[in-house]
């Protein structure tokens, strides 16, 4: 039996998704089955067992996992505890002494580890890496007795200045991992080799909070598979939109904070590459925010760190996801002083928009999508029917009789405050970061975000936007495509006229051989492989840094050391994109290392995804669509378009995992992949 | 011109975004960590007339967001009175007694001009890291005079016709102990207002002048009634508050501020009548910084209003002539945090008596501005400067934030690997503060403990603090929070400032150590009100010493520990 079907799952909040391609054929199938919880394993291994009958044909399981998101936001890691340099317990509850909001003074921190189980032992570096006090290891040892008798299920070492000088970081695990009954043993220079220790310490303590946990779940989906005869590889999806290998995963589980989303990224970020259209920004339009990415000659932007909630900030590369509260189910209000307000509250799936008839009677975005006919109230998608009359009776009664609009005025008005909230964050992932919209497409996946898309259009200068074939199984999707990337990071600190250079390139070898040796670990069949390098540099006394790409030759696996003159002229480059005005005579500073080693993995062709046959561009019906005043709108099967159909607004295209507006004075066209078009009529 | 309503929500996220954006600019190309970590700064548009705060950007500090004005209209009035006002002039300057705050603060004004005339200001302001004085920092307990806190710079034009003038730049390089930094400031600040520029332009070429001026005047009209609405559904009456300045610096004399608040129907009036009068120190403040402070606990109490001036139409503010409050030029305001911080203290106490509900008990109320400085062994300077934080008020809803920053400010503190790595200094400690919060149903937040230690063979330090004296008040019954107290280390033995929290020119040798303990929040509600299982937890975790417990609570929490 040969093994040619990969498959990707991505579990959401509400169902798991999954793609499943068959390599030798090309074909590709999708499912959607309800989530399960608090297990989610049963609904992910439903999932599959309804693509494929028997596992011993796949090839490779790659998911996608809200499993550690939901830890970190339920609070419901493991209880752990930490070791820590004397006089430093309370960096983890001390943060950067901010507050959860500006204004107010309300809201108090409670942070993952609780104060007694957070233990302090003699040992100090200096910030040139200097041993001041070595570790005390009788300390440590009977630190670990202490929080394994408090009931810890693993244990994070957090030494300040580990970054510099990681020595004795190394001597208190190694102890550790002599009494600790299980892996879940940890330090914060294994985890996160960089300055700044409330940053590293969190990140560090987040990933020992979700070890047991993520890897208990990971661990029972292994076993559950191989049991039904998979003898494939088991690959877990990152928040930088690579896959690792799942033992990498249960040990830096920290890594999938960002899991489900980032794969939907990456297959934008496909899908639109192989349209024609490298430069993409995606929207995912769910219940209660818009989830916006920018994509920028086929690569996503990767950010730094994120914070999961105030004071639970995790710093490792992630696809970057602005997000906003304005989705479906975002409370339209009118406040005291007569404004028209869109969230943040917000109905969210559950009890969700009023015409849900589930006991919310304040109105959604949803609702005046509802009332303006743009979706059917007797198809809609999840089924059953809406009850339009209730959603307009909420909309007088909160936005249309205090600002003295009609029913339908008073729902034009919400859709376009939604939509001006929507291209502000399309705004301030392009225009901000200094990228020209009219050079980008949009691209919407998830359920909601294709009624938007030309109004998109018009509000940010957007080209044109791209609706993938199947938008609800975009994450999924994903998981499919996705490379093998591990990044490493490591805090240098040099002056960049004296940086030794030969260091430099050694360190760069260091984790280009890790990470090949993690590839190679995989048993992944690549494409090919690359190196990525670059760096954080400043001028001497700025504090934040700019990314300087820095090309680095990698011949048969050895790195060619950097010179310092091409540094210097990376850096200068950089600086002047980012800033505009460089500093004359200014001194830089060497920061961070970071590398990329990356797995390319084979694409699947997406002209499989394509219609076939004629199928039909006659509407299946006509609506009444309110677009500024009530029109007459054709009705179509998305899925029956064939490749070339040209359908000009206004027109509504209907699939069972979303709904497209086509808006007068815009036309959408189905191109070989099956992905519509959508642009302004007279540019087409 | 009216405005329909659809389009005014469309342009108010519009217009926020481009002061939002012209704070991130500044935030990430700023040289001094002040403005880059601690987000000294902000940024807005301004009335073309009357400087008003038209729009005001979420991430800048709070208290610029009402003393910007000041600033701008000092601009608008020195234009008027040189009548030479053109399109690409940008103005600069750091006088506190016409543009508010303190000399730290560097603001560079620029009118906006739309077919040929001035439609709006666009301001940015900045913490620089040093200008000069006898203090590194500026933070002088000891001046008398702004003369020896820093340079003075009035509105002077920075740019002419859009041409730098290259002879300002040098003078203002030449009086500052730290001109790299502040090149580099001054080129992100330039950089902010650019960009603010070419928003503002796509903006109008959108929507039209007409359209944004009227959405302006909007906004600021929806301001005032969303602040009327507020203050008409809490009771009528008057109440009254006072608490203290530990002293100027100068002499060791209590300085009390006061405020009568007095709420009739949808207006409200702040009468300051009774506080201390202006001092020979620098706790001084500018009626600007005055009336800034007053609309920063404003919007505590009321965090939804919008950061425009309608808010500030239905107040009534009564500061009394030559006080601590409107001091006048030369008087010397570099502790201006610490006499806004009682000013919303006090304004705190006063509204916990009307609403009690609506407010929190008071913070910590201290920025303590601490520097160390001296000079490496191959003769470079360097200057390390921080401000450090504490706990918040407990409040109806819960207890206060352990360590957290001040109510005028949202400035993050920089990382101990980052200053460590920066200056010669080792942090010995970085930790809570136990027994430093205030007692009550729900505590207040704990404030925290820094202890430093000197790497290099000397250095001096200096220290601008407060509430040594006069610990932050509890409400509605809740308790006092600790204390903020200072030691240095000096031939082996510890010592504490005669002016408790205010001191200049401690001499450190190479190994001894300075020690900030800070305070924590006010307590809210009664303490026999705190569930014994929470007063247990507190004990368990060393939030509180069984002893304080014993004190501050009774001992019912005993029987909860088993």
């Amino acid at each position: 039996m040969t093994r040619q079907t990969m498959i990707g799952v991505d579990v959401g909040g509400t169902f798991t998704d999954v793609f499943a391609l068959d390599e030798a054929t090309g074909q590709a199938r999708v499912a959607k089955v309800p989530t399960t919880r608090p297990d989610q394993s049963g609904g992910f291994l439903n999932g599959i067992g309804a693509q494929v009958a028997d596992l011993s044909t796949v090839a490779s399981v790659v998911h996608g996992t809200t499993a550690g998101t939901n830890a970190l936001l339920e609070r419901k890691g493991a209880r752990i505890g930490i070791i820590t340099t004397a006089g430093f317990r309370d960096v983890l509850e001390m943060r950067r002494r901010d507050r959860p909001r500006t204004w107010g003074l309300r809201g108090d921190f409670d942070p993952v580890v609780p104060r007694d189980l957070r233990l302090e032992v003699p040992e100090r570096v200096l910030a040139d890496g200097t041993l001041h006090t070595p570790v005390d290891l009788d300390a440590v040892r009977a630190a670990g007795r202490t929080l394994l008798d408090q009931g810890c299920a693993a244990v994070a070492v957090l030494f300040v200045n580990a970054y510099a000088n990681p020595e004795n970081e190394r001597a208190a695990l190694a102890t550790l991992r002599a009494i600790w009954p299980n892996a879940h043993v940890s330090c914060s220079s294994d985890i996160l080799p960089e300055i700044r220790e409330f940053e590293r310490f969190s990140t560090a303590a987040l990933n020992a909070y979700l070890q047991p946990e993520v890897s208990g779940y990971l661990a029972r989906l292994e076993a559950a598979l191989r049991e039904r005869g998979f003898g494939g590889e088991f690959l877990i999806v990152q928040s930088n939109g690579g896959v690792m290998a799942v033992d990498t995963a249960c040990r830096l589980p920290v890594r999938t904070a960002l899991s489900g989303p980032a794969a939907g990224v990456i297959a934008a970020a496909y899908i639109a590459e192989t349209a024609g259209f490298p430069d993409i920004i995606t929207g995912d339009m769910g219940g209660t925010s818009f989830d916006v990415s920018l994509i920028a000659g086929g690569q996503p932007a990767l950010a730094a760190q994120t914070s999961i909630d105030f004071g639970m900030v995790v710093r490792t590369p992630m696809i970057e996801i602005t997000t906003i509260g304005a989705g479906g189910g975002s409370i339209a209000w009118v406040d005291k002083g007569g404004l028209l307000m869109i969230g943040p509250e917000s109905a969210g799936s559950d009890p969700g928009p009023v015409a849900y008839g589930r006991g919310n009677t304040r109105p959604t975005v949803t609702d005046a999508n509802i009332v303006l006919g743009r979706i059917d109230p007797d198809r809609p998608i999840g089924g059953g029917r809406l009850d339009v009359a209730a959603a307009r009776v909420a909309i007088d009664r909160h936005v249309g009789q205090p600002l003295g609009l009609s029913t339908e005025e008073a729902a034009e008005a919400i859709i376009r405050v939604a939509n001006a909230r929507m291209a502000g964050a399309i705004r301030l992932v392009s225009i901000e970061r200094g990228h020209d919209p009219a050079r980008f497409a949009f691209m919407p996946f998830g359920g909601g975000g294709a009624l938007h898309a030309g109004a998109m259009l018009a509000e940010v200068g957007l080209a044109r936007a791209i609706v993938p074939r199947y938008p609800g199984v975009t994450s999924a999707m994903g998981c499919v495509i996705a490379d093998m990337r591990q990044d490493f990071v490591q805090t240098v600190n040099e002056m960049t006229d004296s940086a030794d250079t030969g260091g430099l390139g050694a360190l760069i070898q260091d984790h280009v051989d890790q990470g090949m040796r993690m590839l190679e670990a995989a048993g992944v069949t690549f494409a090919g492989r690359a190196v990525e390098v670059a760096l954080d540099m400043a001028y001497l006394g700025q504090t934040h840094t700019v990314a300087v790409p820095l090309p680095v030759t990698v011949q048969e696996g050895r790195v060619t050391p950097p010179e310092r003159a091409q540094i210097a002229t990376a850096f200068d480059a950089a600086y002047t994109a980012t800033y505009g005005r460089l500093l004359p005579g200014g001194v830089t500073r060497i920061l961070n290392l970071r590398t990329a080693v990356i797995g390319q993995r084979p694409k699947f062709d997406l002209a499989s995804l394509a219609p076939q046959g004629e199928g039909t561009t006659t509407p299946r019906a006509t609506r009444r669509v309110h677009l500024g005043a009530w029109v007459e709108a054709a009705i179509y099967d998305r899925l029956s378009l064939p490749v070339g159909a040209a359908i000009p607004g206004p027109a509504v295209l209907e699939q069972p995992d979303t709904t497209i507006l086509i808006e007068p004075g815009l036309i959408g066209r189905v191109d070989a992949y099956g992905n519509l078009i959508l642009t302004r009529a007279e540019a087409a | 011109m009216t405005i329909d309503p659809i389009t005014l929500a469309v342009l108010a996220g519009r217009m926020e975004q481009i002061a939002d954006e012209m704070d991130a600019t500044l935030f990430r190309s700023a040289f001094n960590p002040i403005i880059a970590e601690a987000h000294d700064a902000s940024h807005g548009l301004y009335h073309a007339e009357t400087g008003e705060t038209l729009v005001q950007g979420k991430s800048g500090l709070p208290i610029f967001v009402g003393v910007m004005a000041f600033a701008v209209k000092a601009v608008i009035d020195k234009a008027a009175a040189d009548g030479d006002l053109a399109e690409g002039d940008i103005y600069i300057f750091n006088d506190a007694h016409i543009g508010g705050t303190h000399l730290s603060d560097m603001r560079l004004v620029r009118p906006y001009f739309h077919q040929g005339r001035v439609f709006c200001h666009l301001a940015s302001v900045g913490h620089w890291h040093d200008m000069g004085g006898a203090v590194p920092g500026n933070y002088n307990p000891q001046a008398t005079e702004v003369f020896q806190e820093a340079f003075v710079l009035p509105p002077v034009k920075l740019m002419r016709g859009g041409v730098l003038q290259q002879d300002v730049v040098d003078i203002i390089l030449r009086n500052t102990r730290l001109p790299a930094s502040a090149q580099g400031d001054l080129n992100g600040q330039l950089n902010a207002l650019d960009l603010g520029v070419k928003r503002l332009d796509a903006l109008l070429a959108e929507y039209g002048a007409e359209t944004v001026r009227a959405a302006l005047e909007a906004l600021s009209d929806r301001a005032e009634r969303l602040i009327r609405a507020e203050v008409a559904a809490l009771p009528d009456g008057r109440w009254q508050a006072e608490d203290f300045l530990d002293n100027d610096g100068i002499s060791d004399a209590p300085l009390p501020v006061r405020v009568a608040l007095q709420i009739k129907g949808d207006r409200l009036s702040l009468d300051f009548t009774g506080t201390a009068p202006a001092t020979a120190g620098p706790v001084n403040i500018s009626r600007g910084t005055a009336e800034a402070a007053v609309y920063v606990a404003i919007k505590h109490i009321f965090p939804g209003l919008p950061a425009n001036a309608g808010v500030m139409r239905p107040l009534a503010i009564t500061i009394p002539e030559r006080s601590l409050l409107s001091a006048e030029f030369p008087a010397p305001t570099g502790g201006y945090t610490e006499t806004i911080l009682r000013m919303i203290d006090v304004i705190f106490a006063g509204f916990a008596q009307a609403a009690p509900d609506r407010v929190v008990a008071n913070a910590y109320g201290t920025i303590n501005a601490l520097s160390l400085a001296g000079h490496r062994g191959d003769g470079r300077r360097w200057v390390m400067f921080s401000f450090y934080g504490g706990g918040h008020g407990g409040s109806a809803e819960g207890d206060g934030l352990n360590h957290g920053n001040a109510p005028i400010s949202t400035a993050t503190i920089p990382p101990v690997e980052i200053l460590e790595a920066a200056y010669p200094v080792r942090f010995t400690q970085w930790a809570l503060r136990p027994d430093s919060a205030g007692a009550g149903m729900h505590r207040g937040g704990l404030g925290a403990v820094y202890e430093i230690e000197l790497l290099e063979e000397s250095a001096q330090a200096f220290l601008f603090g407060e509430r040594g004296c006069f610990a932050p008040k509890g409400a509605a019954g809740g308790g006092k929070a600790a204390l903020n107290r200072f030691g240095f280390q000096n031939g082996g033995d510890w010592h504490a400032p005669p002016l408790v929290s205010k001191m200049v020119g401690i001499g450190l040798k190479r190994g001894e150590r300075v020690r900030l303990e800070t305070p924590g929040g006010g307590g809210y509600g009664l303490p026999e009100n705190r569930a014994p299982a929470l007063v247990a937890r507190d004990v368990v975790m060393g939030y509180l010493t069984a002893e304080a417990a014993d004190r501050d609570y009774g001992i019912a929490w005993r029987e909860g520990q088993q």
